[in-house]
């Protein structure tokens, strides 16, 4: 099992969270976990994926993920998670 | 679970505070390449770079990726060419070849620099050693890559004064051969008290004799995330600043962690240690001089910065040792002037001096660090300067390094450009008076008591 955080940030619109399931479901990526939030105008959101089961590389994802931000006027990312489980874990 | 504010706050040190990881450093050892005869060294010692650090800059720039974190320079040390070369060369000419040899392996490879052209002679310098420490102006001069170190003392040896009089005259005739570029040869020159054989930092960097055939170790970089910190903390007390920069160190350097491992697991070389450090880079908000403004002085150099910086040094040491299994390297606050907008404004407002940089030294990693001096500073000068430094070090069992630049055909008021990582520097005074016939003393001092301690 392979997860990654994705997180999605920029001026709200519709179809956001659509846009990008379909990607990930489009490249086997499964949704562990989504949040979502809107402050001022700006969206925010982040989920838990499995990358493991995607026959695209990681940095194919990234790259695409990207792609797609641009579509939606966002800044999408995603990162391994053991950034985070490194930093804020013991 | 991870929670929501902390991804928030890991990215936020990655996109707005500087976080990254300053640099992969892959030692190699070359013990393996000794040859009587320089082309088959020279060979041998390509063929081994490439074999073994063809993937390197490849596989920092994939982590990078996968956990969307800078990891801003890759880089090889080796072991010290003094010993290396000593069976093959004859001559300096010899040397300045091993050290071409070395730059076309760096560009091979795409690191941007490679540290080992040293020379370890705490106790004594062998011919090799000698013919090498002569040869650096030139070999500094014909490179881009190669950067150059040497060990001139340390607290069980004592400090080799003949060394420390050579390298006075080495880093001026540095200074002069590259004297079109604000001698900048100087930047990529350092001398060492007690150099560690595991720094993955440049120019000092080197593998050392004690260290396996090829090792991975990590910088990790992040005052900009250290400050940020702080600021929520003004007016609080020591503890509470003591904890907090405990609890960033901590941060910082797991990701550290993180990567050596990745890194070691993807490039099939073994895990060395995490250097433990704040690097400074020129840019705004990575600044080491302005944790100490956080802390609360006015600028680096006001009564109270030893103090600070000594706490600071200490909390990130104390933090960062649990965030890692092993640690090593420097390990501590770097105080670069050049490489620091802190440092520089300090020094432009008159309030850091070379005096108190130097006092400094007695409290952080690691030593005078980028400095810009006067073109017409004598090479006595220089190893008096370099002599202070190394007793510092020896005396207090640390590592101190001193990388002085004399800026030939600028003086104080006038300013250094080197451009990039190591930034500018304006040009420091140095004491005047005159230290030839402490200097021009041959021998060594010898290693000094380690007992009634005061």
């Amino acid at each position: 099992m392979k997860k990654a955080i994705i997180t999605v940030v920029g001026r709200d619109c519709v179809g956001i969270i659509a846009k990008v399931c379909t990607y990930l479901a489009d490249s086997n990526i499964n949704i562990l976990d989504i949040s979502q939030t809107i402050v001022g105008g700006y969206f925010n959101m982040m989920m838990v994926v499995e990358v493991g089961a995607s026959a695209k590389s990681f940095d194919t994802i990234s790259e695409e993920l990207g792609e797609v931000g641009k579509t939606i006027g966002c800044v999408i990312r995603i990162q391994l998670e053991d950034i985070f489980d490194m930093m804020h874990r013991i | 679970m991870i929670s929501r504010s902390e991804i928030l706050e890991t990215n936020q040190m990655i996109e707005k505070e500087n976080l990254d990881v300053r640099t992969i450093t892959m030692g190699i050892s070359l013990l393996d390449c000794i040859d009587a005869d320089r082309t088959t060294l020279c060979t041998k010692i390509r063929d081994k770079i490439l074999g073994l650090a063809g993937n390197l800059v490849n596989t920092g720039d994939e982590i990078g990726r996968e956990y969307g974190i800078p990891v801003v320079n890759k880089r090889i040390s080796v072991t010290p060419i003094g010993i290396i070369g000593a069976a093959a060369c004859r001559s300096e000419e010899d040397f300045v070849e091993i050290a071409k040899e070395l730059d076309r392996a760096a560009k091979d490879v795409g690191v941007n620099f490679l540290g080992g052209y040293s020379a370890v002679v705490a106790k004594g310098m062998t011919s090799a050693d000698a013919l090498l420490m002569r040869s650096i102006p030139e070999a500094l001069s014909n490179t881009e890559r190669v950067c150059s170190s040497v060990n001139v003392g340390s607290t069980r040896t004592g400090i080799n004064m003949d060394a420390v009089r050579l390298m006075g005259q080495v880093i001026r005739q540095t200074a002069e051969k590259t004297a079109d570029a604000d001698s900048i040869g100087c930047a990529k020159l350092v001398v060492f008290c007690n150099a560690p054989d595991d720094n993955p930092f440049m120019a000092g960097a080197f593998h050392g004799v004690t260290e396996a055939d090829a090792v991975i170790n990590v910088g990790v970089s992040g005052p900009g995330v250290v400050k940020k910190a702080l600021e929520s903390v003004r007016g609080e007390s020591f503890e509470v600043l003591c904890e907090t920069i405990k609890k960033t160190a901590f941060k910082i350097t797991r990701v550290g962690q993180l990567v050596a491992k990745r890194a070691s697991e993807m490039l099939g070389v073994p895990f060395g240690i995490v250097d433990l450090s704040l690097a400074p880079t020129p840019a705004v908000g990575d600044s080491v001089a302005e944790i100490l403004q956080e802390i609360g002085l006015e600028y680096p150099g006001a009564p109270g910065t030893t103090a600070a910086l000594a706490l600071l040094n200490d909390q990130v040491k104390k933090g960062g040792v649990m965030a890692s299994s092993y640690v090593g390297g420097l390990s501590g606050a770097f105080i670069p002037v050049s490489e620091d907008q802190g440092m520089i404004d300090a020094v432009n407002a008159g309030c850091l001096t070379l005096e108190k940089l130097e006092a400094m030294t007695c409290v952080c990693s690691v030593g005078l660090d980028m400095i810009a001096i006067p073109g017409d500073t004598s090479a006595a000068t220089l190893s008096g300067i370099i002599a202070d430094e190394m007793a510092i070090g020896m005396v207090n069992q640390k590592t101190t390094a001193v990388r002085l630049i004399p800026v030939i055909g600028k003086g104080v008021g006038e300013q250094a450009e080197f451009g990039g990582l190591l930034g500018y520097a304006p040009i420091m005074p140095v004491n005047p008076f005159g230290c030839d016939a402490f200097v021009n003393r041959t021998g060594r001092i010898p290693a000094p008591i380690h007992s009634f301690k005061n």
